[in-house]
């Protein structure tokens, strides 16, 4: 069936329509059926790390209490959490489904640009997390060899799941990296190509700014360790030896000769890096529109950000090695990383100094995507300066592989974007579901995760600083780690069952919400993008009805002077803005 | 309102738990107070950003929050502000970088007088090298390393002189830098001194290095912070900063590789004659004895013999109050005269033919097979025991004896000695043993083990 043809001068897209349950929910080519199918795969894995995690923090917080957990089992805990988190839950969120979601509404498109290709990357994606899931269930379970797979440890005798464990794990992320390509090319190909008449680049809300630079970052970053992961597996199952040098295997030669461990740790890191950048540039795009939208006010200075975003984007490709101060590499190469690592601090310091001046003279309305957001950004703020000591070579000497560094990341990369995450998701759950969410059970679950989680993380910088080392099973028997660190670490393991609890609440009050809700609005932020602007909530299938919009303004056209409106949404013709009675603003 | 109050005590609260911490920085004992400085110069400047940020945050929320009546500002940008934040955040992270790199300078410049030591890491253990007379460290190829040939060291004759320190302590001395090479024989590690600040990966197939001059005497742990395996958490060693007299005491104690060569091969038959007192409580072929609690000797390797004879002779074990056997066994261990008496003994147990043990009384050898996957690690998946990570061998081990040393292991009745490292180790590993009831599950799992794969 063709859908009828707009006004718009682009091109119309041909959609079909499918009438059965199954092609409609299951088999579906609509990019926001995609999106939550991203969406609840990822939350239901990203729950399985959760649990992990409170497994790590038990056995941190009670040693010696629990006989499910050993050494094996703990260091397996740790690798899967990390792995899902970061990729699976992470990655997948925000590009799988808010740019699923978002991007064909926010261009003002009917859809991506290959709904099958886009369909097809959603089902990689839930392969990928199939096959990750199996290494738990195979003999010897999942790799132990921490998140960052490296040899010749993770294909090693000595670490759990060295046999089968890894094997899956590094197929899992094949497929991954596969289906994320064909997502991938479809949001950069609809952000350049399907925008509707009148969206500029430069008018394009910084979600999709954020989105874009991310997926940019991604098609780049994600074939390193694609060639990583393949070089792992043929020195695991062919017996070749890209990374693996002359070595022991308890006791055993290992038959390997020649290969560099550091070469895989210069191939991830060259993916990693601008991977804490894939997960961090919607992030900061998301949080750029509920900042402006909930203040009232347009983003502070809209060129700089997306100029930040792109600056941002290029750098992370060069400063990878500050993960590998002190992994025994050149030790020269220490001058360049950290004065490449110390320069992104600029652009990014701009972006926090951007989002304050957001709300600065703005019409704060404290709600609840408005709460996450202020979370966010303390907390942002906390994870980005704690950055400025790892970056700078020589004060991450004494506190690399320390609890300095987990602190550091989990508020930089896991709480920071999760709030995020959750500042979005509540913003725009009237839109997809036509519902309110329950205030009070969203203003809970704020509360308990934003305070809980700095409760978690924030002194965790300061064991680091005393020298506490990550990764470590138990600390009883270490003549240099005081009593006071055992009990901390008892307290944060209670703070992280309370952050636990409270995402049973959030789930809870997403489910209870799309039957009890209250009906929302189309438009009950009053928020100026596109997305707010369709003529069913939640959007249909092709988005806009008969007629693509067009766009006259950018993306924060919020309390413009003069304009009766307190926003100006991006599709409305410049004679259809009444003017205001006094004319003039006031603070 | 309560966001913009909160941000606030959470900026205050996190600069008093900063200076009120019981966490600080280890008190300082290498040359790298620089390092410390440059903590000190980026929490001053970060602190203040994050302060100054925050702060502001909360202000705006307060002021700026929403009244009906009331209109945002529209002010799409402010070049001049821009400029100025962004040309006064350059100037900060300059402020940072500059002292940062500075020091790093000093880093990768090993000072000419520097003297080596080779730090060796493998799983899950230390051991180092120190070059002799000649100053020079002997080559070295990790194809030759073996049992016998621990280092791997090759032909080279200026290796003949080389000092081997195969405990896990090693002295350094006071005010002299000295340049660590790091080589790993099987995976990636990482020597950490709290308290020396700097520290560098072992990564297999190269030797890296980092230097230091230590300033303070005293014992520091070494333990290692690149993830290397199950038994990461318990790679420890010691690190003792002496007076350089102590120091050339100590090092001209440790063997040369030429007296490692030229050590006798240990001999059977003097061992036979040191073995009549043992006989009386282990039998006459090691075979043990339950009824007088004497387990079984038959089966165990050399190596692991001779550590615990001369662990016992040295009081490191067998002196636990609480240790009644092991404190009957210690005056038989020391009417050994020397090294070579053990020697030969243990090569004359050697000989005996590995008994059997019967199946353990109590325990769940299905559950205890899956903890045992964490001992496998280090005493073999059959129980055979592994010379490389100093696991001995459990199979043929009576469930009464290994039941006993488990829980003396938990409890610390043995291995908590300073001299004992590697029961330092099983200490420590012993904690996954969380009750009773666990250790009497692995032990019926080891009671089924035959020391090799067909049953």
């Amino acid at each position: 069936m063709v859908e009828s043809r707009g006004s718009a001068v682009v091109e119309e897209m041909e959609l079909v329509h499918p009438k059965t349950f199954l092609g409609k929910y299951i088999w579906s080519q609509d990019a926001k059926v995609i999106a939550i199918q991203y969406g609840l795969t990822a939350t239901a894995i990203g729950l399985v790390a959760l649990v992990l995690s409170i497994l790590i923090r038990l056995q941190l917080g009670f040693p010696g209490t629990f006989s499910l957990i050993d050494p094996s089992s703990y260091l397996q805990y740790v690798t899967m959490h990390g792995m899902i988190m970061v990729v699976y839950l992470l990655t997948a969120f925000l590009l799988g489904a808010f740019g699923n979601y978002l991007i064909p509404l926010m261009v003002g498109a009917r859809d991506m640009a290959f709904p099958f290709l886009n369909m097809l990357s959603y089902w990689f994606y839930l392969a990928s997390v199939l096959i990750l899931v199996a290494s738990f269930f195979v003999p010897g379970g999942p790799s132990g060899g921490g998140w960052t797979l490296y040899p010749p440890q993770v294909i090693s005798a000595g670490t759990p799941g060295a046999g089968g464990g890894i094997v899956l794990m590094l197929v899992s992320l094949v497929v991954f990296i596969a289906g994320f390509t064909m997502g991938g090319l479809n949001y950069v190909v609809t952000v350049l190509q399907a925008r509707t008449r009148g969206m500029t680049l430069m008018r394009l809300p910084l979600t999709v700014w954020g989105i874009f630079m991310a997926t940019a970052l991604a098609l780049l970053a994600f074939p390193a360790l694609l060639v990583a992961v393949l070089m792992l597996l043929c020195d695991l199952l062919l017996g070749s030896s890209f990374f693996m040098p002359e070595m022991l295997n308890l006791g055993e030669p290992s038959g390997h000769e020649g290969g560099s461990p550091l070469l895989y740790q210069h191939l991830f890191w060259f993916f990693g890096h601008p991977e804490v950048y894939i997960v961090a540039l919607p992030a900061f795009g998301i949080v750029s529109d509920v900042l402006a939208c909930h203040a009232r006010k347009n983003i502070f200075g809209y060129r700089m950000m997306v100029w930040a975003l792109i600056l941002i984007g290029v750098l992370s490709f060069v400063v990878w090695a500050h993960h590998m101060f002190v992994s025994g590499m050149n030790p020269y190469f220490g001058f360049l990383f950290a004065t490449t690592t110390l320069v992104i601090a600029v652009p990014t310091a701009i972006k926090v100094y951007n989002w304050v001046l957001t709300l600065w003279r703005g019409n704060i309305r404290l709600t609840v995507p408005m709460l996450f957001a202020i979370g966010f950004l303390f907390t942002f703020v906390n994870g980005g300066l704690s950055g400025l000591f790892l970056g700078n070579v020589t004060v991450d000497v004494p506190l690399s592989d320390t609890y300095f560094v987990v602190g550091h990341f989990h508020m930089v990369m896991a709480v920071a974007p999760v709030l995020v995450i959750f500042a979005g998701l509540y913003h725009w759950y009237p839109k997809v579901s036509g519902r309110m969410f329950h205030q009070g059970m969203a203003k809970w679950h704020f509360w308990l995760t934003f305070l809980g989680t700095y409760l978690v993380y924030f002194p965790m910088h300061f064991m680091g600083f005393a020298g506490v080392p990550r990764r470590y099973y138990a600390y009883g028997e270490s003549a240099f780690i005081s009593e006071s660190v055992i009990t901390m670490n008892l307290v944060i393991t209670l703070a992280a069952l309370v952050v636990a609890s409270a995402q049973l609440l959030f789930l809870f009050n997403m489910a209870w919400s799309l039957r009890h809700g209250e009906k929302a609005d189309s438009n009950p932020w009053g928020a100026t993008t596109l997305e707010w602007q369709t003529p069913h909530t939640p959007p249909r299938h092709g988005n806009f009805g008969d007629q693509l919009p067009v766009v006259y303004r950018w993306a924060y056209d919020y309390s413009v002077p003069g304009a009766a409106q307190d926003f100006l949404p991006q599709n409305l013709p410049p004679e259809a803005v009444s003017r205001a009675e006094g004319g003039e603003a006031s603070s | 309102m309560i966001i913009a109050w909160v941000v606030i005590l959470l900026t205050l609260g996190s600069v008093v738990f900063y200076v009120l911490s019981p966490w600080h920085l280890t008190p300082l004992a290498s040359n790298w107070g620089a390092m410390d400085s440059t903590i000190h110069i980026t929490a001053l400047v970060t602190g203040a950003v994050f302060v100054a940020v925050n702060l502001f945050l909360a202000w705006v929320i307060l002021r700026y929050r929403h009244r009906a009546d009331r209109r945002a500002h529209f002010d799409p940008e402010n070049k001049r502000l821009e400029g100025w934040l962004t040309l006064v955040t350059s100037l900060g992270i300059a402020a940072l970088l500059a002292p940062g790199l500075w020091v790093w300078g000093a880093f990768v410049s090993v000072p000419e007088e520097a003297h080596e030591v080779e730090v060796v890491g493998q799983q899950w253990r230390w051991s180092f090298r120190l070059p002799g007379e000649d100053g020079e460290l002997g080559r070295v190829d990790t194809r030759l390393i073996d049992e016998t040939n621990p280092f791997g060291m090759t032909e080279d004759p200026a290796g003949l002189d080389d000092r081997l320190v195969m405990e896990p302590r090693l002295l350094l001395p006071m005010g002299q830098p000295v340049k660590l090479l790091l080589r790993s024989k099987d995976v990636l590690h990482n020597f950490q001194v709290a308290n020396f600040r700097a520290k560098m990966d072992l990564v297999p197939g190269q030797v890296s290095y980092f230097w230091l001059t230590p300033t303070e005497a005293g014992e520091y742990e070494v333990a290692c912070a690149e993830l290397c395996g199950i038994a990461h958490f318990a790679m420890r060693a010691w690190v003792e900063v002496v007076e350089p007299e102590v120091f050339e005491v100590w090092l001209a104690e440790q063997p040369t590789q030429a007296d490692w060569l030229a050590r006798a091969n240990p001999d059977p038959t003097a061992g036979q004659a040191h073995y009549a007192s043992c006989a009386a409580c282990h039998g006459a072929n090691g075979e043990g004895n339950a009824n007088i609690q004497a387990p079984p000797l038959a089966g165990m390797a050399p190596w692991y013999l001779s550590r615990q004879l001369e662990l016992f002779r040295r009081g490191a074990r067998g002196t636990h109050p609480e240790d009644t056997q092991g404190q009957q066994m210690r005056p038989f261990a020391q009417q050994l005269a020397d090294g070579a008496a053990i020697a030969d003994l243990a090569a004359y147990i050697a000989g005996f033919e590995p008994v059997q043990a019967s199946p353990a009384e109590s325990g769940n050898a299905r559950r205890g097979a899956r903890l045992y996957r964490t001992c496998a690690n280090c005493h073999g998946e059959w129980g055979q025991g592994i010379p490389a990570t100093q696991g001995p061998r459990l199979a043929g081990l009576p469930d009464w004896y290994l039941i006993r040393q488990l829980e003396h292991f938990r409890e610390g009745i043995r291995g908590r000695h300073a001299d004992d490292p590697y029961g330092n180790q099983m200490v420590d590993m012993a904690q996954m043993l969380v009750n009773r009831r666990a250790v009497e599950d692995v032990v019926a799992h080891i009671t089924t083990l035959t020391a090799t794969e067909e049953e």
